[in-house]
């Protein structure tokens, strides 16, 4: 038998490899189609002017009214208060452990990172329930959720913003200290501009995951129906929280306002992983583009 | 050190390695702002051991005041009753077994359907489309990771379920006589369920980090296989799959612990029934993250603290199962190295 012709059994299975390996990523693409399909097409049937607009004050579950303007903005402004704390406290995070951190204390921040990165978002709602409200007597409001949905950024944004200023040649920085610059202007003028868009691109990635996180709010936002902009006191609306509960509800009035909800919020995500992703492809080497 | 090498290079050589201080390299003293930041950056990185003390104390406090108000065995009882409402005296009886069970179970199934799956989809993205089309199915894949979980619950919910009967139906006619795999006659919102919802949730992990390690499969190795007259199907399992074993395994790891905290996805599909459920086609079946979302609204100081205690056997489990995935990859990377 010649070498360049392998015999019919192994072609058939090289081909058999071949279609399985196909299908699988077609069986992977079924869900993704049928998720984004029944969110748009079940989504849009309230998805209006009034629904982004107008609260659930005063609107009954069975009711054909109401909207989830409460809901959004306190994601917005829980989501915008985590993400304000955790990107200067993960750039520093990051900077240690790239520019100084060499013993015992780098060893145990990188260990730590990575157990956070495991957490469920549960149990940093719990950890939040515990410290904040059980333990320091808070009552529930955003910013016990923006305390945990930090917990749960914080070490997304560390990695990916310290695997960025990995990636910025040693060069650079040995050229900055020849000139006799020192050391945290080096950091700051030369290697966080360099690595910057990849950064960027990390905290978006990790804002749009936060965003999506329904656990912890489900244990620290309380019930809010109407519009609370103040973060600080008495239960406040969240997004994802929203259309769980209205999905809960057997009303079908209730559960097209979920998946209204449920559109405005992959609408919201999206848009933050696709931005990120332009950033980071508009900002890369044309060789890995 | 050879007594012809000048001093300032020998102090630079002796200094080199074990210098942490915030300096830079030409001036003998850390400036004032070099002082400030270096400091700072310190600071933040004490501030996340302390954060994770912090976690570790409040969880461990708490769920001691809980553990010292059971009445029965927390690890092994099947009930879920930490308030009372139905225990004699109004006493606190709860335990995980049962729900640490559902949490296992749901686990193991969505690896066991979505991980043969994400590698698959790994395989045929690094070796067999092109580059271009390759990383655009990356993308499309990695999509899945976007979705947020309240959106995979409504999807398993309102969606997948009225799927579930027929294939449920199937399976039971087929492997029926295993006790498992028996119904009382109706499907839906079981266990069976959580586990496609959470192997979707869990897939485009698998995928894209198995997908990064297939990419990096030596070109010699390749061509040593194709040299052999291997078939590319032949190829890939001479060359490309025992080098990414060890990362892939780590991987599936990785995914197994991000379905083990899965939360709300798995609280919407599954129906909550009390006690152990082992029949997976069913209705019925809870886990422990989806207990702590369905029951917190109902539950008073002892409910909530015994939740916290079921969240930190979660957060135990997790961590575990992270600490193995980062074993493998230490064992292997050795290996490599010797």
């Amino acid at each position: 038998m010649s070498l360049s012709h392998p015999s019919p059994v192994r072609k058939a299975k090289n081909s058999i490899a071949y279609v399985v390996m196909g299908l699988a990523f077609v069986v992977a693409c079924v869900p993704l189609v049928s998720i984004l399909w029944t969110v748009i097409v079940k989504g849009a049937k309230d998805f209006n002017g009034y629904f982004l607009s107008h609260s659930m004050r005063n609107v009954s579950e069975n009711q054909n009214s109401g909207g989830a303007y409460h809901a959004i903005l306190g994601t917005l402004e829980q989501v915008g208060i985590a993400a304000v704390i955790t990107i200067p406290l993960s750039l520093l995070v990051a900077i240690y452990l790239v520019e100084y951190g060499r013993g015992r204390l780098a060893q145990a921040v990188t260990f730590f990172v990575d157990v956070m990165m495991g957490l469920p978002s549960i149990v940093a709602g719990l950890f939040v329930l515990s410290f904040w409200l059980l333990g320091l007597n808070n009552k529930a409001s955003g910013f016990a959720v923006s305390l945990a949905l930090l917990i749960l950024m914080m070490p997304i944004a560390i990695r990916s913003t310290e695997e960025m200023l990995r990636l910025v040649s040693p060069a650079l920085r040995e050229a900055s200290y020849a000139l006799g610059v020192s050391k945290w202007r080096t950091i700051v003028k030369v290697v966080l501009p360099t690595a910057l868009p990849g950064i960027v691109t990390g905290m978006m990635l990790g804002i749009a995951r936060i965003m999506g996180e329904t656990a912890p709010a489900l244990l620290l936002a309380g019930a809010a129906e109407s519009i609370n902009p103040n973060v600080f006191q008495n239960p406040q609306g969240s997004l994802p929280l929203f259309a769980f509960n209205e999905s809960q509800n057997p009303s079908a009035f209730a559960v097209n306002r979920g998946w209204a909800a449920a559109l405005t919020l992959i609408i919201l995500v999206m848009l933050l992983n696709l931005i990120a992703r332009l950033i980071a492809w508009w900002k890369a080497p044309a060789a890995s583009r | 050190m050879s007594s012809d090498t000048p001093p300032a290079v020998a102090e630079a050589q002796d200094e080199a390695p074990k210098s942490s201080a915030p300096r830079s390299a030409l001036t003998a003293k850390a400036g004032l702002g070099d002082r400030i930041f270096g400091g700072s950056a310190r600071g933040a990185a004490v501030f996340i051991l302390i954060l994770m003390a912090a976690i570790a104390g409040f969880l461990i406090y708490q769920s001691v005041n809980a553990i010292s108000k059971d009445k029965v065995d927390f690890l092994t009882s099947f009930t879920w009753d930490p308030d009372g409402n139905t225990t004699a005296n109004g006493d606190a009886e709860f335990g995980i077994a049962a729900i640490a069970w559902g949490t296992l179970i749901t686990s193991a199934l969505g690896v066991l359907i979505g991980a043969p799956i994400a590698i698959a989809i790994a395989l045929f993205i690094t070796q067999y489309v092109p580059r271009t089309l390759g990383t655009v199915f990356g993308y499309v894949v990695d999509l899945l990771a976007a979705v947020p979980s309240v959106v995979y619950g409504l999807w398993g919910l309102l969606v997948l379920d009225q799927h579930m009967s027929g294939v449920s139906k199937i399976i039971e006619d087929v492997l029926g006589w295993i006790p498992m795999f028996k119904t009382n006659g109706t499907y839906g919102s079981s266990i069976f369920t959580a586990g496609i919802v959470l192997a979707i949730m869990i897939l485009p992990i698998i995928a894209a980090i198995s997908r990064e390690i297939y990419k990096q499969t030596p070109r010699e190795q390749i061509e040593a296989a194709y040299a052999l007259g291997a078939t590319k199907w032949e190829m890939i399992r001479l060359a490309v799959m025992p080098y990414g074993r060890s990362g892939v395994t780590s991987a599936i790891i990785l995914g197994f612990g991000r379905a083990l905290g899965e939360t709300i996805a798995v609280a919407m599909v599954l129906t909550s029934v009390p006690g152990l459920v082992t029949r997976i086609l069913q209705p019925g079946g809870n886990t422990i993250a989806a207990n702590i979302a369905t029951a917190f609204a109902d539950a008073f100081t002892t409910g909530r603290q015994a939740l916290i205690a079921s969240g930190m056997i979660l957060f135990l489990l997790t961590l575990l199962v992270n600490y193995a995935a980062r074993l493998v990859i230490r064992r292997s990377a050795k290996k490599a190295g010797a």
